[in-house]
Parts: structure tokens; C-alpha cells; sequence
């Protein structure tokens, strides 16, 4: 099995207060060192609440935010320049607002042929051709093309999207949250398309979301963050079933489910620690009903050999 | 708050230097000899040499710059030499004719087209939103000049209501009843498009507050539509009509150079004016620095009110 | 629409734009045609009245004729004032797209230089400039153009920053493209709109202050005559012969007035907020035009829907948003109403107390009745009075839904006091309690909190505080869930759920998520295309959903717990609900569809303690009624 992905130690940190000159007032960890490795032809599931860092995360590893630190390979190879227009070629993006993710003054035709003509410089018959094979395989009808964004519902709009990012060839998607904005009934539509593709191309994907229940319908495996931190990978039907981190617990008792009575898995109203002052040790500690003296101490390693967890006191 | 006001006035010092530096450049770009200009074309030589040692024109321009910005500090604007006395008496006297006019109409400006803005926001395509429309699009279309110019035709050639020009009478006491009458139609001729334009925003500014959700929020508890409309959406839409209240104190200061003209006021405007055709660079200079500070500090009064309306911003 | 038939539509920008030509083309015209030379005076003839012999105009001080000086002098004023907004606009573009674009330390030593040349009165700038280079009209014309060009650039900026920070920017980064053809490919022509609007509002303003230039005698000199320096020359005649003033001076009021309501027209055309007439004021109750019988309260609920339509007149078109709904809940009872965004569910919710926004909104039908009393009709006054104090909300998204700049003890205060004339030391103190209900941590400093320094969850929580101010019997909560995150969710759903219980209130739910209406409801309606499908009571509807809309919606959202599988997909999108097919809104998607399922009306029949709308149900239900 060979690696698709390999982030070693990728981290960011963002300055905040910035000034004309001199050093900014403070910074924030949007992203503590991560590493991850993903297999070539694996979806690999990111699931996480607002500001766990999954954005930022997605973000460095198509070339949009230069890592503050730590190295990623994509199929071997190392890529340390933050350019988009190498990136692109071996791993491309599909944004979670399908409509906003596409030039409102442009043609569909016109947003399908950059990529072929600035990445990969084909000819004007080339593109063509290129073109109706891929909106083949998306399912799109031709006749889409001369016609501008507005004028696609959702879903289709984020066809589109993703065939934009078929169009660059690469052979990794990131796909952040590519189905939040649609209805469930259009949602399901995409993940069917999303799974076919990836079948008949050989396709890698990393599959970032907040729905639990998507992450894991999609997912060969998970990693869920917490806090800008990997809490726990593990396999998609294991994560959630038998937690081992108590966030993952929480997390998995916290989504509603037809069938179980409500409850509040926390029985203190909790929030997120402060970014601009984290606390020491684990950032999960102070919502925890397991932690301990050494939690308060020390940040938790990603420790395991099947899944992997980064808790002092795991639940299994 | 303190603090904020503190840092306001402190970040205000770069602009200052900056403005000084502005008006510095511009001058210097002046083609030919000052000191010719002074002297007349029948200057000897020797003569115009010595004014220019004198002035200290001989020097280079970073220096002379220097020198200027020393001088000022020290209170020292120099001498204007068509009025023969010190810039900045003459700049402070003229000043508070300047202050006078220009404050009124800002007055009457923020008040008036606030007040407009809301109503015809309120009733939007109504009757009194038409009108009020009407009115500012004439407003911002009429030149101040012009209308002036007729305000004294109606109002002081044919009903003889207001005196046709000056601040004061050449006789006569100076109460603030006379005042009043002669500062009625200057100050209103001012007002009238800078009044246009917060009406035009403050509507716009309502429109785009009352579609939001908070609005929406006070309605679902029961407020009264006055409430609605004076207590939450008017202060939010405050938020942007403020920073245009600061651009339109700006506008009035403009606008009330060519008020001066118009009505003879004894104002910083027209000296001026007369400043530039009279090549007194001196006098240009530093009346534009003394009006342009003014302005500075009125900002930082707009932003210090800004930061008491909006808790978002961090002061 | 294309802009130019919008421009058409508008009559006062039509006015304003065949002025302008009339203007433009005489301007134009103005060498060729038989006109007397404008510098020529005639001291003989001087201040000769309009409508003379000879001078249709008059003549002026020096016995120049007045028309030819007129045109002549617009000519100029229109040239001058043209070349100042392209050269402001080009320019103040430019520096606003760059600053805009790159951001950080460049944006950020472009806008301290835009910021210091904003610190001037502009005209102090302008008599600087023209100070400096000496008066003359292409010395105005400078000055002029330079001082605007900061607020170009600022302007430009603004939209530049928003453009930039778009999805499709970085997707076009991803495609390979480079940062110039960015900025000319994807930013431009999204800002080529703002620059037109920009321009078209300010090109009157330039002519304006050229004129005014002139005026002073620092524009155009002596002989040649511009609009604004007949103005100016004509002042010390004033008096004796106002006519030299008045020419020139209506010239400019026409000019200007005509250019403003041409580019008003033009900012309404691009302006695709205006375009869709987003920018209306929405009024204090939605507009009510009921046809047909309003129909008698029956049963003991406490709110109940009965026929409810709400329609959007938008322009020629009609969308029937809510097309007939029948609901009601009783005290204590929590009902679920859940459906896809455009089922027409929120619009339902919010027609109870008359919050449609409107235009465009209106209540074609129907009636809502609160304790017998019908709301629709009830005249504004009953309807605020009832608000909040016995019918109260919650809405979805709590940063939008509370007011940024009060404080939220404030918003709770003014919430009690709307309705009941009590102090505001009594009022705050009530406040607290409300504070405390909703299990806030410390509530005494909570109050003189900003919405802005609380957390999501938190501010959720504030909103149901200032719901349950006035102990009202029933709550609407429009998806008060769904922009928080799944820990913060269940802490709300759970608090929401203790409320109920504990005051006995009767709540409607909206929402499309259907975990949380099998957590929280005793009964759901299922809502499609702006009607109810089916209704029930929770646990017997999602275990055996008869309508195959409702089981094929539950069949396509994964569980958590079932692992990696294929979902099971609907195929086609909702129809839009201003062109819905005939029978049964559904059938286009749905399999087991008969031709009977497309044609006329079908009911929603009651089957016991359920109901629902369907010829060919997944399962038969016990108990037709």
C-alpha cells in the first residue's frame, strides 16, 4: 500500500494584532504539529466543531496557507513551497460554498478551462474534449456550459465544483465540507457521485465535516480534532461505535439520533478553552470527566498501533 | 477610554507630521521665485537675492522643511507678507468666523438629513419618502455658490428678510440676534448638500438595518414600530451614518470657501483664496495646516463617539 | 434583465439620461453651429436682457453673448468634469484593487497614505494643488482629479478585500493561474460594476467642484469661460443683472441634476442587491389580502393553523410559499415541523405573528388562531401586543438575531417592559432570573455583556431567556439549533426540553434534522413544496413514514452507527414552488407515481392520530377518517 499523503509535524500559528511594524500582540495555534498518513485510494474523514482547525488544516495542504511548520509529501514526493499552481496539479480542493466557489462573471466553459489551460496547457480541441469527458463522468449535460453560476441550483453548482477540481488531475481530493450547504436530499445525491468517482478514478479523498453521521457513511477512516490537536484516528466503524477519547464520546453522544432519548451528555454548560490563552496540558482537560493530575501537565502524544488515541486515560 | 482617546491623539501625530509634509511637497513644487513673486518683476537682483536669504530660500528643501516644522511648533507660522503680520494671527483671527459658519451648517446638516434619512426610510415610497427624495436629489445637485447667489437675490434683494453678506454690520451692536440673521442664509446655503447627502445615507443606512434579523427580533417581542425604528434601527444604522458625519464635517469646511465668497464672510476660506492669487505661500501654508489639524482632532471626536455607539470596536 | 432594459424601466434615469444627451450632443454640436464668438466683447452692449434682438440669452458684463458663452462653457465643464471622474476613477481603482488584492504590509502603507490625504478637507488639497501649479482649468482639473482619487481607492478596497477573500479566488489559485491574471480575470470584472456605480454617482460632484474652481477664479481664465467662471464673473452684477448669474447657474443645476439621476438609475441596474429589490424595508406585520371565507377556530389547541397561505409577489411572479397548512399544538405539547430549505416551513412559522417580511410577503388565506382569536385579521396593535407576551420566538442564527450594540441584560429589560409597566430595577431583576432559568454562568456579569463576547451557545441561550420573558403559552423556534456545533446542540435541546416540562409550554419546532425532532417533539408534520405531506405522532411516523417523501428523506441522511455504506438518494430537486405541477408536488421524484398522483387536488387525510396527503402510501394506515 502505497502513501497518497504524509503530513509530518504540520503546524499554524497565526499572529494576531498585527502591526505596521514590530511583533503582533499575540498568536493562536490553529493548528498544533499534526501528523497523518493517508493510503492511496483511502478516504481519510476529518470531523471537528467550529475552530477545531479542519479549514486551516485543508487549507496548507493544497498550497492556500503556508505551514508555519512541518512537512508534507504528497505520493513521495516532498512539498514544502506554499504555490498553489504546483500543488494543484497533484491535489485539488472542493470548497463547501458551491456558489461562492465559482467567478459569478464567468461561464462555466471559461471556469472549466482554466485549470487545463494554466496547469497542464492544452490546446483549444484538447480542452474540448477533456472537458465533455469530464462532465460525462459528473453527470452534467453540456449545454450547462455556456450559462454562469447563478443560474445552478446547489447541487449542481457543486457538480461543477468538482469537476473543476477533476479537470486538474489530480489524484488527491481535499473536500471540505462539500455538502453542508446542500439539503439532505441533494446531499445524498453528491456523496453517491462523490463515491463512484472515486471507484472508477482511483481517487484519495480527505473528507472534512461537522455532520458525524456523514464522516462516517463516507470514511475508511477517521481522525477527529479537537482544538487544533488529532484527538483519535481510528476506523470509521470504530470511532464513533467505541470511542476512545472522551471527546470523541462526547462528540458521538452529543449527535442526535432517531431512536435514543435526549439527554445532555454534558452535565456542565462548557465551552472551548481560549485560543489566545490555552490551557496547559490537555486543551480537552477542564471538560473531561476523566482527567487526572497528569492531564494538567502534560500535552498527551497520538499514541497506538490499530487506532491511534491521544489521551492519558483512554476509554478502551 | 481614557486610554483610547490617549492612543487616538498619539496615532494622530504621524498624520499631522504627514499633512505638513503633504502641504510642504506641493509648495515646493511651486515653479519659479517666490521672492520674485513678492517683490514684483522690477526687483533688482541683489534685492531679490537678499529676500530669499532672508527667507531662508536658499537653503535645501529637507532643511527648509525642518526649519518650517521647528518654527511651527514653536507657534512661529511665519509672516504673510500681502498682509504684513504674523500667519497665524491672521489664520486664528478669520478662524473663528470660519468655525462659526462651518458649525452651524454641521449642525443643521447632521440633524436635518438624520432626521430626513429615518422618515423617508420609515415610509419608504410614501408620500413623504417622494418628497424628501425630491428635495435631496435637488440639494445635491445645486451648486452652494448659485444657490447662495439666489438666496440672496429672493431673501435679501426682494424680501429684504436677511443682510445680503458680512458677518457683522459696520455699525451697530454685536448681539447674537445679529448674528443670527446674518449667519441664517450662509449657514443654510452650506447645509444644503451636505444635508442631501446623510439624508441619502442615513436612508440607505435604515433600509439595510431594518432588513436584519435583530430587527426582526424586537418586532417578534412586541416592540412598538416607534421603538423599532428609533431605538434599534436608527442606532445601528448610526454604525455607518457616523464615519460619513466625520467625511461631511470635511465637506462643510470645503464647502464654506466658496459660502465666504458668496456672502463676504470674513472666514479662513476666502483669505485663502486670496492667499493663492496673491502668491502668499506662507499664508497658504499655513492655513492649510491650522484647518487641516482642526479637522485631524474632529475625527478623533467622530471615532471616540464611534467606539461609545459600537462595543465591537476595541478600544 | 440586462441593465440597459433596467435603466429603461426606470423613468426618472430615463429623464435624466435624455437630458444628458440633449446636453452631450448641443455640446458636441456646439462648433458648427451658427453661433456668435464667444470672447468677442461689445461694450455697447453690455447686460442686454434675455429674449432681445440678436441675443436670445442676453449679453454679459462685457456684451458677450450669452448662449454662445453658455455653450461654450458647458462644452468645457462637461469635458473637464468627465476627464477628472475617468482620471479619479482609473487611478483611485488601481491603488484600491492592489492595496485591496495583496493586503497586509502593502495594503497596509496604501491606506495610511490614502488615510493622510483623507485628512484634508478636500479643498484645502485641491487650493494646494492649485497653489502650487498656479491657476488655470487644467490645473482644477488636477486638483480635482487628485483629491478624489482617495476616495476611489477606499471605496475599491473595500470591495476589493471582499473579493479577494471569495472562494473562487483560490480556486482559481488551485487552477494554476498567477497573481496578475487573477486580479484581471476574477477580480476586475467583479469590480468593474462598483467602479461604474461610483462613478456615475460622482461624475456630478466633479463637475461641481471644477465649477466651483472656476468660481473662485483659480479654473478657467479670462476670456475662455467655463460654467463655473460666468458664474463667478457675473457675481458683482448680481444685483443689477441677475440674468448673467442665473444662465450659467440653472446650466449647472440641470447638468448635475440630470447626471445624478442618470447614475442612480445606473447604481439600481448593477446593483444586484437593488436588482432584486432586497433593499425594501420590511413593515411592522406582514401585508394581509385575504380571499375567500376565514375559516372558524375548532378544537382545543392553543395555536392552531387552519388553510394558512403565504405567498412572495415578486415582481410578476408568485411563489406560493406556505400553500395551505393546517396545524395545531395543545398547552404542553411540542410539535415538530421539518422539511427542506424552501418547504416553506420557517415562512410558515413566522406568518403566526405576522413577521413575513413584506413586501413581499402577504397572507393570501387561511387563518391562525390563538385562543379562538384570529390573528390574521387582528389589526397591528393586537398583534404587537400579543408578541412575546404570549406568543414568543427563537430564532436561528443568535449573533444576527440580538441586537450587536445593546447590552443583552437591556435587550431582556426592554423585552418584560414592552409588555409590562414595571421598573427597570424590577425588570433587570426578572432579567437575572431569566438568566439563571437558562442556566447561564454568572448571570450578574452576563447581563452587561455584549451579544459579541458571548459564545454561540451562550447568546442560544439569551434568546430563549428573552423568549420566555413574559411566561408566554407558546414558543416558535426556528431552527434555533442549526448554526451550533453538536456538543452545544444537545446542551440547548436538552435545556429547551427541561423548560417545556417544567412551565408547560406549548412549542413549534422547526427544523430539518430528524435526530433531533425524534428526540425533542410528540408530534411532527412533514413539510414538502410549501405543504404538509404528513403528520403524526413522532415515533409512529419515523418508524413507518407512509408518505414516500418522508421515507425516502429518512432513508438518504446517514445514522451515526451504521458505518461506511451507499446512501439511498432522491432523485431530481424540489420544484420551485412559483411553477408547482398539478396533484401531488412530489410525484416528479417519486417512483411509485401513478398518472392519478399528476392530476388535481390531493388531500391531507386524517388516519386516526395521523394524516397524510398521498394516493399510493408506503404503508396502509389504520383508520380512515
Amino acid at each position: 500500500m502505497s502513501l497518497a499523503l504524509r503530513l509530518e509535524n504540520l503546524s499554524k500559528t497565526f499572529a494576531v494584532g498585527k502591526r505596521l511594524f514590530g511583533a503582533p500582540k499575540g498568536h493562536v495555534h490553529a493548528v498544533h504539529p499534526v501528523s497523518l498518513e493517508v493510503a492511496q485510494g483511502e478516504t481519510l474523514g476529518i470531523v471537528g466543531e467550529s475552530g477545531c482547525g479542519k479549514s486551516t488544516l485543508a487549507r496548507m495542504l493544497v498550497g492556500l496557507l503556508e505551514p508555519s511548520g512541518g512537512h508534507i509529501e504528497i505520493e513521495g514526493q516532498p512539498l514544502d513551497n506554499a504555490d498553489p499552481a504546483v500543488f494543484g496539479k497533484r491535489i485539488q480542493y472542493v470548497f463547501q460554498d458551491p456558489i461562492s466557489s465559482l467567478n459569478p462573471r464567468k461561464t462555466i466553459r471559461q471556469i472549466m478551462e482554466a485549470p487545463l489551460k494554466r496547469l497542464h496547457g492544452m490546446g483549444r480541441a484538447e480542452r474540448e474534449k477533456r472537458i465533455s469527458e469530464i462532465f460525462a463522468q459528473v453527470n452534467l449535460r453540456e449545454e450547462f456550459l455556456e450559462r454562469y453560476p447563478h443560474e445552478f441550483s446547489g447541487g449542481q453548482a457543486q457538480r461543477i465544483g468538482i469537476a473543476r477540481a477533476l479537470a486538474a488531475e489530480a489524484r488527491i481530493l481535499i473536500l471540505d465540507e462539500p455538502v453542508s450547504a446542500l439539503d439532505v436530499s441533494v446531499q445524498a445525491q453528491v456523496l453517491n457521485l462523490l463515491a463512484d468517482l472515486k471507484a472508477r478514478l482511483g481517487l484519495t479523498y480527505l473528507f472534512i465535516s461537522h455532520d458525524l453521521a456523514v464522516v462516517e457513511a463516507v470514511s475508511d477512516r477517521v481522525a477527529v480534532l479537537y482544538f487544533g490537536s488529532v484527538v483519535e484516528v481510528g476506523r470509521a466503524e470504530e470511532v464513533f461505535a467505541a470511542p476512545r477519547h472522551p471527546y470523541t464520546k462526547l462528540l458521538a453522544e452529543s449527535a442526535p439520533v432517531v431512536g435514543r432519548a435526549l439527554s445532555a451528555p454534558e452535565g456542565r454548560e462548557t465551552e472551548l478553552p481560549d485560543p489566545l490563552d490555552p490551557p496547559k496540558g490537555c486543551a480537552f482537560r477542564a471538560r473531561c470527566p476523566n482527567a487526572g493530575a497528569r492531564c494538567a501537565e502534560e500535552v498527551p502524544r497520538l499514541e497506538g498501533e490499530s487506532g491511534q488515541v491521544a489521551c492519558f486515560h483512554p476509554l478502551r | 477610554m481614557g486610554r483610547y482617546i490617549l492612543k487616538r491623539l498619539v496615532s494622530a501625530v504621524p498624520v499631522l507630521l504627514g499633512i505638513t509634509v503633504i502641504v510642504f511637497a506641493i509648495m515646493a513644487m511651486i515653479p519659479g521665485d517666490p521672492a520674485t513673486a513678492i517683490l514684483g518683476s522690477y526687483a533688482t537682483p541683489e534685492n531679490v537675492e537678499k529676500l530669499n536669504r532672508d527667507l531662508g530660500l536658499d537653503k535645501p528643501a529637507v532643511q527648509r522643511y525642518f526649519i518650517w516644522l521647528w518654527n511651527m511648533a514653536q507657534g512661529d507660522f511665519g509672516r504673510s507678507f500681502s498682509l504684513n503680520r504674523p500667519v497665524l494671527d491672521e489664520v486664528l483671527d478669520r478662524f473663528g468666523a470660519t468655525l462659526v459658519l462651518a458649525g452651524t451648517a454641521f449642525v443643521l446638516c447632521s440633524v436635518l438629513g438624520v432626521a430626513a434619512g429615518v422618515v423617508s426610510a420609515a415610509r419608504q415610497y410614501g408620500l413623504a419618502d417622494k418628497a424628501i427624495t425630491f428635495a435631496v436629489l435637488l440639494g445635491i445637485s445645486i451648486p452652494s455658490f448659485f444657490l447662495g447667489m439666489m438666496m440672496i437675490l429672493i431673501f435679501a434683494v426682494e424680501l429684504r428678510w436677511f443682510p445680503a453678506s458680512g458677518m457683522w454690520p459696520i455699525y451697530g451692536d454685536r448681539t447674537v440676534l445679529v448674528l443670527m440673521k446674518h449667519l441664517a442664509m450662509p449657514a443654510l446655503a452650506l447645509a444644503v448638500v451636505a444635508t442631501g447627502v446623510v439624508a441619502r445615507l442615513s436612508r440607505s443606512a435604515m433600509l439595510e438595518v431594518l432588513r436584519q434579523d435583530y430587527i426582526r427580533t424586537a418586532r417578534a417581542k412586541g416592540v412598538p414600530e416607534r421603538g423599532v425604528i428609533w431605538r434599534h434601527a436608527l442606532r445601528a444604522a448610526m454604525v455607518s451614518i457616523l464615519p460619513v458625519l466625520g467625511i461631511q464635517a470635511g465637506f462643510v469646511l470645503s464647502g464654506a470657501v466658496y459660502i465666504e465668497m458668496v456672502f463676504q464672510w470674513p472666514g479662513v476660506g476666502r483669505m485663502l483664496v486670496d492667499a493663492i492669487l496673491k502668491r502668499d505661500i506662507l499664508l497658504v501654508q499655513g492655513g492649510v495646516v491650522l484647518v487641516a489639524a482642526c479637522y485631524v482632532m474632529f475625527n478623533i471626536v467622530v471615532d471616540v463617539a464611534q467606539s461609545l455607539l459600537d462595543p465591537r470596536i476595541k478600544t | 434583465m440586462s441593465t440597459l432594459a433596467l435603466l429603461a424601466r426606470n423613468r426618472l434615469a430615463l429623464a435624466g439620461l435624455i437630458v444628458m444627451g440633449l446636453v452631450v450632443v448641443l455640446a458636441l454640436l456646439t462648433p458648427v453651429l451658427p453661433l456668435p464668438d464667444p470672447d468677442v466683447t461689445n461694450t455697447g452692449n453690455r447686460f442686454v436682457k434675455p429674449f432681445s434682438e440678436g441675443a436670445l440669452l442676453g449679453t454679459d458684463h462685457l456684451g458677450r453673448d450669452q448662449l454662445s458663452r453658455l455653450m461654450w462653457g458647458t462644452r468645457l465643464s462637461l469635458a473637464v468634469g468627465f476627464a477628472a471622474a475617468a482620471i479619479a476613477a482609473v487611478l483611485g481603482a488601481a491603488v484600491g484593487i492592489v492595496a485591496g488584492y495583496y493586503g497586509g504590509r502593502v495594503d497596509n502603507l496604501i491606506m495610511r497614505g490614502v488615510d493622510m490625504l483623507m485628512a484634508f478637507p478636500y479643498i484645502l488639497l485641491a487650493l494646494a494643488i492649485v497653489a502650487a501649479l498656479g491657476p488655470g482649468l487644467l490645473n482644477a482639473l488636477i486638483a480635482v482629479a487628485a483629491v478624489n482619487i482617495p476616495f476611489f481607492a477606499r471605496n475599491i478596497r473595500g470591495i476589493t478585500v471582499g473579493i479577494a477573500n471569495k472562494e473562487f479566488v483560490d480556486a482559481a489559485r488551485l487552477a494554476g493561474m498567477n497573481d496578475a491574471r487573477i486580479i484581471l480575470g476574477e477580480v476586475l470584472p467583479n469590480v468593474i460594476p462598483v467602479i461604474v456605480i461610483a462613478m456615475s454617482t460622482t461624475v456630478g460632484w466633479m463637475i461641481l467642484e471644477t465649477a466651483g474652481l472656476s468660481f473662485l477664479g483659480l479654473g478657467s481664465q479670462p476670456p475662455q469661460a467655463d460654467l463655473g467662471s460666468m458664474l463667478g464673473e457675473a457675481r458683482a452684477a448680481l444685483i443689477t443683472s441677475p440674468h448673467t448669474s442665473i444662465v450659467p447657474g440653472a446650466m449647472i443645476l440641470v447638468i448635475v441634476m440630470a447626471i445624478n439621476l442618470l447614475g442612480d438609475g445606473v447604481r439600481d441596474a448593477l446593483d444586484p442587491r437593488l436588482r432584486s429589490g432586497a433593499l425594501t424595508r420590511p413593515m411592522a406585520a406582514t401585508l394581509v389580502r385575504r380571499e375567500g371565507p376565514v375559516p372558524e377556530p375548532v378544537g382545543d389547541d392553543v395555536l392552531s393553523l387552519r388553510d394558512l397561505q403565504t405567498q412572495f409577489h415578486v415582481k410578476q411572479r408568485v411563489y406560493r410559499a406556505v400553500g395551505g397548512v393546517s396545524l395545531g399544538v395543545k398547552p404542553g405539547e411540542c410539535l415538530g415541523i421539518i422539511g427542506e430549505s424552501g418547504s416553506g416551513k420557517s415562512v410558515t412559522a413566522l406568518s403566526v405573528m405576522g413577521l413575513v417580511a413584506s413586501p413581499p410577503g402577504v397572507i393570501t388565506g387561511g387563518a391562525v388562531h390563538y385562543k379562538g382569536e384570529d390573528l390574521v385579521g387582528a389589526p397591528y396593535g393586537r398583534l404587537r401586543d400579543l408578541r412575546g407576551r404570549e406568543v414568543a420566538y427563537i430564532f436561528q442564527d443568535p449573533l444576527a438575531t440580538l441586537h450587536p450594540l445593546y447590552k443583552v441584560g437591556d435587550q431582556l429589560v426592554e423585552a418584560i417592559r414592552v409588555h409590562h409597566a414595571i421598573s427597570n430595577k424590577e425588570a433587570r431583576a426578572k432579567a437575572l432570573s431569566l438568566l439563571r432559568d437558562v442556566r447561564i454562568p454568572n448571570p450578574e456579569s452576563r447581563l452587561d455583556s455584549f451579544p459579541h463576547e458571548l459564545s454561540g451557545g451562550m447568546r442560544q441561550r439569551v434568546g430563549i431567556a428573552m423568549a420566555l420573558a413574559n411566561d408566554p403559552e407558546v414558543i416558535i423556534a426556528d431552527e434555533p439549533t442549526t448554526a451550533l456545533d453538536v456538543t452545544v446542540q444537545a446542551q440547548i435541546l436538552s435545556l429547551l426540553d427541561t423548560l417545556r416540562r417544567e412551565k408547560g409550554l406549548a412549542i413549534v419546532f422547526i427544523t430539518h434534522d430528524f435526530g433531533v425532532v425524534a428526540q425533542l417533539c410528540d408530534r411532527v408534520a412533514v413539510m414538502y413544496a410549501g405543504r404538509i405531506v404528513e403528520e403524526g405522532p413522532t415515533r409512529a411516523l419515523l418508524e413507518a413514514p407512509a408518505h414516500p417523501y418522508t421515507s425516502r428523506l429518512i432513508a438518504c441522511v446517514p445514522e451515526l452507527g451504521g458505518g461506511k455504506r451507499a446512501l439511498h438518494a432522491i432523485p431530481g430537486l424540489p420544484p420551485a414552488v412559483d411553477d408547482l405541477p398539478p396533484g401531488c408536488a412530489f410525484a416528479p421524484r417519486c417512483d411509485k407515481a401513478q398518472p392519478a398522483c399528476r392530476e388535481g387536488e390531493i388531500a391531507l387525510e386524517t388516519h386516526g392520530a395521523r394524516k397524510l396527503r398521498c394516493l399510493f402510501p408506503e404503508t396502509e394506515l389504520e383508520g380512515r377518517a
